[in-house]
């Protein structure tokens, strides 16, 4: 495989013409307490591998960025941690997963209880056809927050978190539709954050936005650091770069995704350890 | 100087000219005389669609209008229905639709429910044939199918229940595929996002699903009391043909469309009363339409907001 692998992508020099730049982010950000544990996870979709064998520590209040080619199985990887697989059909997640400490593979689990622990935001924004207002009181609402006080409380403040307020505190009762696309990806994450989670995950979060737009989110996600445990999967290196501390890098080998390498960050970037990665991070392949 | 920059810059110009002239010479016209053969027959069969419309209404309201008045609506026929009003027959007629209705909506929402968010493989692909096949049978073979169920099976005789339950029989299939298509068209990120934020199932349907199903709900509602409305065979069988004014549920009853029917056929002078009757009875389907796309337009403002 090294042979191999030195041959397709010519080897790499320590210091090839392609890196990104020098990492000015990326360190351990405290001391590293697993917060997410996972261990052999196998991912199939009626009965075809995609994920296999992946063991990695998720650290508490860390950026975690998943990143390499697109079919490498990182996103069944993020939904298998909120159990959001459950919602594809013939989906079999194998291995053991645990958020500090429980095992969410098991089978009586209260998934809603997970998610609402494990917030998502996806690729496409995807708030409702809702009021602003509307669409974060509603998810609240069915978590059984009935106060008025306390849902007024938490929908401000989970749009302050997301910079959104002094944007939208005029207009909360008009539709979410109405706001633009990143405005719309905060307003998701705003959502997500007024159930009080630990754990968010990010399916590519900026990728459908614009640059402008995609920096605000990127700043947000960045602010998002020591308070929320963050995975996030990107495409994106240089953001990879620049917003996490940890990075998992997965590559697709005998038509199954693998975790190929994981580390800090900025030693994946600056040194990685296998071939594959350094010719991804370079941009040599993939 | 000026000359070489005329040069210049016509040579790229007649070139093109030339390009242009060639294109029109060969092909332009034959696209052409496409284009307006293909404008006119889109303006014709538009015309002749509107045309049909107008020219049936007009039938309608030139024949009918004279006999429209207060007292027709609210008197009862006289003699075979060529005097007097159509009173019995437009409340047996709202009764039949009641009943048909409150069984529809409930059965046919939990139907269009399970098919597009419970169901899979095999079974589903059955209830949609099955529904398919229900919905392309004539309205004969569902009045017979009424009559030995509800009328002498289950014992209700010819009655308003037999007419609305054998009516809702036939208004299901529409509905719920109607209903079904709705929700099957709802943006799948909505129900990803819903799941991902803990929205139990029951929560995400009420919240988002069916509000953003509930146009396509309405229009197979409409097209459903529409189909209801014209019935006239299946009810012949199931709720009768008297046209005195229904004394309850499981009373018979004359619906609108068969007092149509009898007006036309079997009544020598019922013309006219015909006519008026046909009148009432697209007026009443014009007004339970435009109330209840108002009311769903009310409902999504209130439950959604507009886009």
């Amino acid at each position: 495989m090294n042979t191999m692998a030195k041959e397709i992508f010519g080897g790499r020099s320590q210091s090839s013409p392609y890196t990104l730049g020098n990492i000015e982010q990326g360190e351990a950000c405290c001391t590293p307490i697993p917060h997410i544990q996972v261990e052999n996870l196998s991912v199939s979709y009626q009965g075809k591998t995609v994920l296999k064998n992946v063991s990695l520590n998720i650290n508490k209040g860390c950026i975690t960025a998943l990143i390499g080619p697109s079919g490498c199985g990182k996103t069944s990887f993020l939904s298998s941690l909120n159990r959001l697989t459950d919602l594809a059909p013939g989906c079999r997640v194998e291995g053991s997963i645990r958020i500090e400490g429980c095992a969410i593979t098991a089978p009586g689990l209260d998934v809603m209880a997970l998610r609402r622990k494990v917030g998502m935001i996806f690729q496409k924004p995807n708030p409702f056809p809702l009021s602003i207002r509307r669409n974060i009181e509603m998810p609240l609402r069915e978590h059984g927050i009935k106060n008025r006080r306390e849902l007024e409380e938490r929908i401000v403040r989970a749009l302050q978190d997301v910079g959104l307020w002094e944007e939208v505190c005029d207009r909360l009762d008009t539709s979410a539709m109405s706001l633009s696309g990143g405005q719309q990806q905060r307003l998701c994450i705003a959502r997500a954050l007024a159930l009080e989670p630990s754990i968010l995950l990010m399916d590519e979060p900026c990728s459908a936005l614009d640059p402008i737009a995609s920096a605000k989110v990127e700043e947000l996600i960045q602010s998002l650091r020591n308070r929320y445990t963050v995975v996030i999967v990107t495409h994106n290196l240089a953001q990879a770069k620049r917003v996490a501390n940890y990075a998992a890098f997965f590559w697709m080998s005998e038509r199954v995704g693998k975790l190929i390498e994981f580390g800090r960050c900025q030693s994946l970037f600056d040194s990685p350890t296998h071939e594959l990665t350094a010719a991804y991070v370079t941009g040599v392949s993939g | 100087m000026s000359e070489t920059r005329n040069n210049l810059h016509n040579t790229p110009v007649s070139a093109f000219d030339s390009l242009a002239e060639n294109a029109n010479a060969s092909r332009s016209s034959v696209r052409f005389s496409g284009d307006v053969t293909l404008t006119f027959l889109v303006w014709v069969s538009a015309t002749l669609v509107v045309g049909m419309f107008l020219w049936l209404l007009g039938d309608l309201l030139f024949h009918g209008y004279s006999k429209l008045s207060l007292a027709f609506l609210i008197e009862a026929p006289h003699n075979s229905g060529r005097e007097g009003g159509i009173a019995p027959i437009l409340v047996s007629t709202l009764l039949i639709l009641g009943v048909a209705l409150l069984a529809t909506l409930p059965l046919g929402l939990g139907a269009a429910v399970y098919l597009s968010e419970f169901s899979v493989g095999k079974t589903a692909r059955l209830i949609r044939m099955s529904l398919n096949m229900l919905a392309g049978v004539p309205s004969i073979v569902f009045g017979l199918f009424g009559n030995a169920l509800f009328c002498i099976w289950l014992g209700m005789g010819f009655s308003i229940w037999s007419g609305g339950l054998t009516l809702a029989c036939m208004m299901l299939p529409l509905f719920i595929s109607t209903t079904e298509a709705g929700l099957s068209a709802v943006s799948n990120e909505w129900r990803q996002g819903a799941a991902a934020l803990g929205l139990s199932h029951a929560a995400t349907l009420w919240h988002v699903l069916l509000p953003a199903a509930a146009p396509a709900m309405t229009a197979g509602l409409m097209l459903s009391i529409g189909r209801a409305l014209a019935e006239t065979a299946a009810l012949i069988f199931t709720s009768g043909y008297v046209d005195r004014m229904p004394e309850s549920l499981a009373d018979s009853g004359r619906a609108l469309s068969v007092h149509i029917y009898d007006m036309s056929m079997n009544v020598t002078g019922g013309d006219e009363t015909a006519y008026g009757s046909a009148l009432v009875l697209i007026t009443m389907l014009v007004l339970i339409s435009s109330v209840a796309v108002s009311l769903t337009n009310r409902f999504l403002a209130q439950r959604i907001t507009p886009l």
